[in-house]
């Protein structure tokens, strides 16, 4: 009998439920009844079948972009929930309180909010953000590989939901994010935290790589005529280098959780501490990968600055070349700078130095950015909008966390601050202050272009003053506690002078779960209020780029007729020459279809990661040929487009006529 | 002055974009492989800091059988071979050879396969295993890792001259023996460096 549960569920038994913790149980319960309800709406008004044929199976980049946005707003709510139980934690347990979490929960707490934060807020909205505007800022109709692009959002949403399993079966990983050996090996971390850890980041990544190939793919040969490499819009440019980390970067993860996988499934030796392993190789190894994921993440982000400041202002960016080729030199000197994560790893002083002065030549190409953002204000007419506001707010505060990372860099100081609370405020300034407000600029930006509705500005200011605020006031007394001499991942703190700093950043958070919430009022006031806030025109902000020039949201096929560039700013070029919409003379329009196969792939992926965290090998083994089964499967599939008929195309065509004509 | 501007410009060209389906798969393909090798960069570097440290345990000269490995780098070489014969064939339009070639193909890397099977299984046999010392580790990872990848060109060579049998050397079939042909081959150049720097290097240290 034994042998048969055994066989059956792995290691997986009742005791891995926490229903012996009141405060998993009430999320249980939270999730549960929001969870219930939200299936519950879909079923009362038959959304089943919309949802599946229109979104979850469609390859077209625009619904996709924003399946990623979704995906990345509900994890920010996970991570975020597990950052301000970190913040009450820490601010009330002092003065012998054991605060209200224990060592094995709090430690899990702050593993996934890294993990989550990074992953799945922040990498999928920078993906849906690229995935949504770079194919309309080229002028094409769709991604390179619009198949691919379906199955790589799925494989990030298998991730994301094998994360949010170790939530209620069993528990996640102790480590913090990165999971150094040898802690995170199997003599030190025996249950499946880790494991959920490595195949949620394994299955999340290959979704990722492959959509780094694509949108490479997309920009090198899927962009208009005329529009050569020097006329593509910033936030392309960014784009392309920053799928070119991706590629560059993500195989380097998967092959050093790999291993610690092969460490801690078979008893490898590569990360422990007999046998020969070495724990510094996966140090190593994890930060070539980890050191070009920042610059992953905000480099988009930088491009979107660069369109809102240039649309804002009125006026052509600033210095496009240079900024072009600052981004290209951060996208090389990204990988030159790793070790700076570990200078007291004693590697010596001359490599010491030459990381620190690698780490502080990159803030030459960053600096001049952001005097090419303030030269484009200068003399321009700025509109003080929502994007323009966030990038303001980012312009500040960013240069104060370039300015602190420049001091870390210097190896002394590192070895005072290293891990410590002044690190953590480090890059929570350059990520908060940097790829957040990027994010709510290009959301508040291009919204309306998604949805043909502008974001409700009111609560969007309210959203943008309790964000900002909020930042500031928790974290810049980590700065403070970390010049102190704090460290990170603290769970109780015995000098009782130090609570008042955490009390204040306690606040800070408060304050940001009201920007959260605002943000969320903001869309539901939004789509309430659509029809007042309704842009007809496709071009609410008068825009300079391509994606400006279709209609709000854009039809499935994008552009009726491939536009054709002479400049950079395409549109803004376009409508100076007195271009002319056509009216008439639409041919048919060859699209890809739809299809299941990605959904089909990332449950079973789901499936093969749950079994291998808990060593269900006959499920792993099932999950794993339905893979390859599902795969050949698709690739027996020759038929993969169909053409939209001209009638179609001059309809909708013809219905943007007629709204442009009402609007004027 | 504005007005012959406007006369000059072209802002849309009316027939459709020339982008047909697959027309960015072999780039596509190209930069897969490079991330591909990335993968095996990490492996050798990890074999390059961890393959001496023995443990006390086995080395390279007292496990490695450069024979047998010799006769396998052999078969591999040949069904790069094979694999070219197959894509001449494919130019010349003959189904039938190209066929028949990437099935020759097949028997070669299967014996690859066979033979790297049966030198990890006299390995484990004689104590030395992947868990036996950080050099083995490294040594089954990087050495397993091509082996998984030569098994699943296997698979996929099957699964080509089912749909060469089906479909007919059509435009997406050629475009898939292209990029099989890729893989095969970037397989070769890795086992190249597998060879030279883990037994052949590996020996002399």
């Amino acid at each position: 009998m034994d042998a048969l549960t055994h066989f059956l569920f792995g290691k997986l038994t009742w005791s891995a439920i926490p229903y012996h913790e009141p405060i998993l149980v009430v999320t249980f319960i939270v999730v549960a009844l929001i969870g219930s309800s939200v299936l519950f709406a879909i079923t009362r008004y038959r959304l089943w079948g919309y949802l599946w044929s229109e979104w979850f199976t469609s390859v077209d980049h625009k619904k996709i972009g924003i399946m990623y946005m979704v995906l990345g707003v509900i994890m920010l709510l996970r991570g975020f929930a597990d950052a301000i139980m970190m913040r009450l934690q820490q601010a009330i347990a002092f003065n012998g309180s054991d605060g209200y979490l224990p060592s094995h929960h709090y430690d899990q707490i702050f593993t996934a909010h890294g993990v989550i934060m990074i992953f799945f807020v922040a990498m999928p909205m920078v993906t849906g953000m690229m995935n949504y505007i770079m194919p309309l800022q080229i002028g094409a109709r769709d991604v390179s590989f619009p198949f691919l692009n379906n199955f790589s959002f799925w494989m990030t949403v298998s991730g994301a939901v094998i994360i949010m399993m170790s939530l209620f079966i069993g528990e996640f990983a102790k480590t913090g994010w990165l999971a150094y050996p040898p802690l995170s090996g199997i003599a030190y971390s025996p249950d499946v935290g880790v494991d959920y850890y490595i195949w949620g980041l394994q299955i999340a990544g290959i979704g990722t790589l492959l959509s780094g190939v694509n949108l490479i793919c997309t920009i090198v040969k899927m962009r208009a005529p005329g529009m050569t490499l020097m006329r593509m819009p910033i936030f392309t440019w960014t784009a392309l280098c920053t799928n070119i980390l991706i590629v560059a970067a993500f195989p380097v993860l998967t092959a050093v959780l790999a291993l610690l996988m092969l460490d801690r499934y078979v008893g490898m030796n590569f990360f422990t501490n007999d046998f020969g392993g070495n724990s510094m190789m996966y140090v190593n190894l994890i930060w070539i990968w980890g050191h070009p994921e920042v610059y992953i993440l905000i480099l988009p982000v930088f491009g979107i600055f660069s369109e809102v400041t240039s649309t804002f202002s009125g006026k052509r960016l600033f210095g496009y070349t240079s900024m072009v080729y600052a981004t290209v030199v951060i996208t090389i000197l990204s990988y030159l700078v790793w070790l700076h994560h570990f200078f007291t790893m004693g590697s010596g002083a001359s490599v010491n130095s030459f990381f620190g002065i690698t780490t502080m030549v990159i803030s030459i190409p960053t600096g001049a950015k952001i005097f090419n953002w303030l030269f484009t204000m200068y003399r321009g007419r700025i509109r003080f909008d929502l994007p323009m506001m966030w990038t303001v707010a980012f312009m500040i505060t960013f240069v104060i966390g370039g300015m602190t990372g420049v001091l870390l860099a210097v190896p002394p100081v590192d070895f005072v601050l290293h891990n410590s609370l002044f690190l953590i405020a480090h890059f929570h300034n350059v990520i908060i202050g940097g790829v957040l407000f990027g994010l709510f600029a290009g959301m508040n930006f291009w919204f309306p272009k998604a949805f043909g509705f502008r974001l409700d500005p009111f609560w969007g200011k309210i959203s943008f003053w309790f964000w900002v605020g909020g930042f500031y006031v928790a974290f810049m007394p980590l700065y403070v506690l970390g010049l102190m001499g704090v460290t990170r991942r603290l769970r109780v703190f015995d000098d009782p002078s130090l609570q008042v700093w955490f009390v204040i950043a306690a606040c800070g958070a408060a304050m940001i779960a009201v920007g959260i919430g605002a943000f969320l009022m903001q869309l539901f006031v939004s789509i309430r209020n659509r029809e007042a806030l309704r842009d007809t025109t496709g071009d609410p902000w008068d825009g300079r780029t391509l994606e400006w020039s279709t209609s709000s949201p854009p039809p499935a096929y994008n552009f009726a007729f491939t536009p054709v560039v002479h400049d950079l700013d395409a549109w803004t070029d376009m409508k100076r020459h007195g271009y002319v919409r056509p009216e008439d003379g639409f041919i048919p329009i060859h699209m890809p279809k739809n299809t299941g196969t990605g959904v089909y792939l990332a449950g079973l992926s789901v499936a093969l990661g749950f079994a291998m965290v808990w060593h269900i090998w006959w499920l792993a083994i099932v999950a794993f040929v339905g893979m390859i089964g599902v795969t050949i499967w698709h690739t027996f599939n020759y038929n993969r487009d169909y053409s939209i008929p001209a009638g179609e195309v001059s309809a909708s065509e013809n219905e943007r006529t007629r709204l442009l004509g009402a609007g004027a | 002055m504005h007005g012959t501007e406007t006369d000059r410009r072209v802002f849309h060209v009316a027939e459709g974009p020339d982008h047909p389906p697959g027309h960015s798969t072999l780039l596509g393909f190209w930069i897969y492989l490079m991330s591909d090798s990335l993968i095996f960069a990490m492996l050798f570097a990890t074999f390059g800091v961890l393959g001496a440290n023995y443990a006390a345990g086995p080395t390279p000269a007292d496990v490695f059988e450069l024979p047998l490995v010799a006769v396998n780098t052999a078969m591999l070489l040949f069904s790069s071979i094979t694999y070219g014969f197959a894509i001449l064939a494919m130019q010349d339009d003959d189904n039938q050879r190209t066929q028949k070639w990437l099935m020759v193909t097949a028997a070669f890397g299967a014996a690859f396969v066979c033979i790297e099977l049966y030198e990890f299984g006299s390995l484990i046999a004689e104590g030395a295993g992947p868990q036996r010392s950080a050099f083995l580790s490294s040594f089954f990872a990087l050495v397993g890792t091509h082996g998984l990848h030569v098994t699943s060109g296997l698979v996929w060579i099957a699964v080509m001259v089912v749909q060469l049998r089906k479909h007919g050397l059509i435009e997406a079939n050629r475009r898939r023996l292209l990029c099989l042909s890729m893989f095969w081959h970037f397989l070769d150049v890795v086992w190249i460096g597998v060879f030279t720097f883990v037994y052949l290097l590996g020996v002399m240290r």
